[in-house]
């Protein structure tokens, strides 16, 4: 073994100090460089927004030819079509509002059918293409979501009376119950159990006949899209937004108060009705105010979300704060 | 080695990495339809995520016996105190512009709200103490039980978080179970026998390695 003396190592082979230097801060800077492009990494997988998917290719956005500025809700404009179709609670797919668009893009919505049936003269099974010749207008609404967000939402729809007139419900009907598909294939969440799957929703006899009340089977002008519904979703205006059921394949007319999906996850904070109401508190939050999606403040929340003096008369007497 | 100083910036600006990608998505309008909702969960987010880590901090170095990730507890628990700071801010300011009335009803009327701003506030102590100055001043067995506050804060935050969500409490549940780690290993290395504490190295010296 040969053991170098000092004077054996070539001045040449020292590295120079300078030189030492510069690598270690080139060290540093890699450390630096590599350890902040890691945590941007994770924060991207695990905390940053999903963007924001818009309209099929190529299109631009629908309201930005079509809609004009106010639709007829004085100084309130329509929500974009990209916030409409990218922030829904829709949660077959998704717990996440934001990820539901991406989940959902690619739900298989033909065939379809509707099933009307129950206490009705003729029950019936409807193919799509049959409700989509009924005439379709345009209804734009506020939607106000429980969670204390809402929207303007220029939907396409038919009123569901007109519906429910073809199968001429009996005397006995009280109730109106709604049920979405159920398929874990194509609504992937449904393998998960935050929900007792499939959705149920309900309506009294008078709320489903409401003239307000529709069937929508587009928004802006466009069929409807798997985030928001897709192919034919309830709109009822004056209640919060998880009364309007999604994706329907069922319709029943019933003589008792049928279940529902929300109140029987949490009975005390989903009421049957679910009515719009400032003055009715969420068990864990306000309801006296919303943030409009688009606008920075929030704006006071409107009895019946606004729509009072069309359906105040149907809830005449009574206990409000009881009938939540 | 002086590469502690080193690892200390490392730690510093990689924390800063979150703020830096949220202020960035603010900036180009990429947060969402709901820009205000997103910024309060992120930074809740990262409050627990914050006080996890620090939580972290001495198990990993019993485990390890790598003394000197110590060094790192103080800016970590900073941090978080930070984060929760902000989750507040934008509460008060962008949820509740300030309204002093509409808050106090959301404290009195909501649990949620006030076990969040509670374990926010037991942070404001630790915060204040977390100076070499004020550690000598209150003497390391003092300052030492003072900071199990920590414990209580964390507790806290988590339910909060678990009590806000409407029906999917997978992620809270996440954070529970991560935190009911890190508090049962303090159990466990109270209560045995076998696995004793080692003492806090909060000297100067720096450890080999």
């Amino acid at each position: 073994m040969l053991i170098k003396k000092p004077d054996d190592i070539k001045s040449s082979e020292i590295t120079d100090e300078r030189l030492y230097m510069n690598r270690r801060l080139f060290m540093r800077g890699a450390a630096l460089a590599a350890s902040t492009a890691a945590t941007g990494y994770l924060y991207q997988k695990l905390l940053a927004p999903e963007p924001q998917r818009l309209t099929p290719a190529g299109k631009a956005e629908p309201g930005t030819q079509a809609a004009p500025k106010s639709w007829g809700l004085p100084g309130e404009e329509a929500t974009t079509y990209a916030d409409i179709t990218n922030y829904n609670n829709f949660y077959e797919f998704d717990t996440n509002k934001t990820s539901v668009a991406r989940r959902a893009a690619n739900f298989v919505t033909r065939p379809w059918t509707v099933a009307v049936e129950g206490l009705v003269n003729k029950p019936k099974v409807f193919d799509l293409e049959e409700l989509l010749r009924f005439p379709q207008e345009d209804r734009i609404y506020r939607l106000r979501c429980v969670e204390g967000w809402s929207m303007v939402i220029p939907w396409l729809g038919f009123p569901l009376s007109r519906l429910l007139a073809e199968v001429e419900p009996l005397g006995k009907a009280q109730f109106v119950a709604f049920e979405t598909l159920y398929d874990p294939k194509r609504m992937p969440n449904q393998k998960s159990d935050v929900l007792d799957w499939p959705y149920v929703e309900g309506l009294r006899l008078d709320e489903a006949m409401h003239p307000l009340t529709i069937l929508a089977s587009g928004l802006y002008g466009e069929p409807m899209p798997p985030q928001n519904g897709a192919p034919l979703r309830l709109v009822v205006p004056w209640k919060y937004g998880f009364k309007s059921i999604k994706s329907i394949v069922k319709i029943r007319l019933v003589e008792r108060l049928p279940p529902t999906t929300w109140n029987k996850a949490a009975p005390d904070e989903y009421g049957f009705f679910s009515n719009v109401n400032p003055q009715v508190n969420h068990p864990r939050w306000s309801q006296a105010t919303e943030r409009r999606i688009g606008e920075f403040g929030r704006r006071p929340t409107l009895l019946f979300n606004g729509y009072a003096e069309q359906v105040g008369q149907m809830y005449a007497g009574m206990d409000l704060k009881y009938y939540f | 080695m002086k590469d502690i100083q080193f690892r200390k910036i490392l730690v510093f600006v990689n924390s800063l990495v979150p703020l830096a990608l949220l202020g960035w998505d603010a900036y180009r309008q990429r947060l969402g339809a709901n820009p205000l909702e997103f910024i309060t969960r992120t930074t809740g987010t990262l409050t627990l995520l914050f006080l996890l880590i620090s939580l972290a901090v001495t198990p990993l170095r019993k485990l390890t016996g790598l003394q000197w990730l110590i060094r790192f507890r103080r800016m970590l628990g900073l941090y978080a105190f930070f984060y929760g700071f902000l989750h507040l801010a934008t509460y008060v300011w962008f949820d509740k512009s300030f309204q002093m009335r509409d808050i106090t009803a959301d404290v009195w009327q909501r649990p949620f709200i006030a076990l969040g701003m509670l374990s926010f506030f037991l942070m404001i102590p630790l915060a204040v103490t977390s100076t070499d100055r004020m550690i000598k001043r209150l003497g390391g067995k003092r300052w030492a039980r003072l900071h199990k506050l920590v414990y209580v804060s964390a507790i806290g935050g988590v339910l909060h978080y678990y009590m806000l969500v409407k029906a999917d409490t997978r992620k809270p549940l996440v954070f529970a179970l991560l935190l009911a780690l890190l508090l049962g290993y303090r159990l466990y290395t109270t209560y045995s026998g076998r696995l004793k504490a080692r003492p806090l190295s909060i000297s100067k010296q720096t450890p080999p390695g």
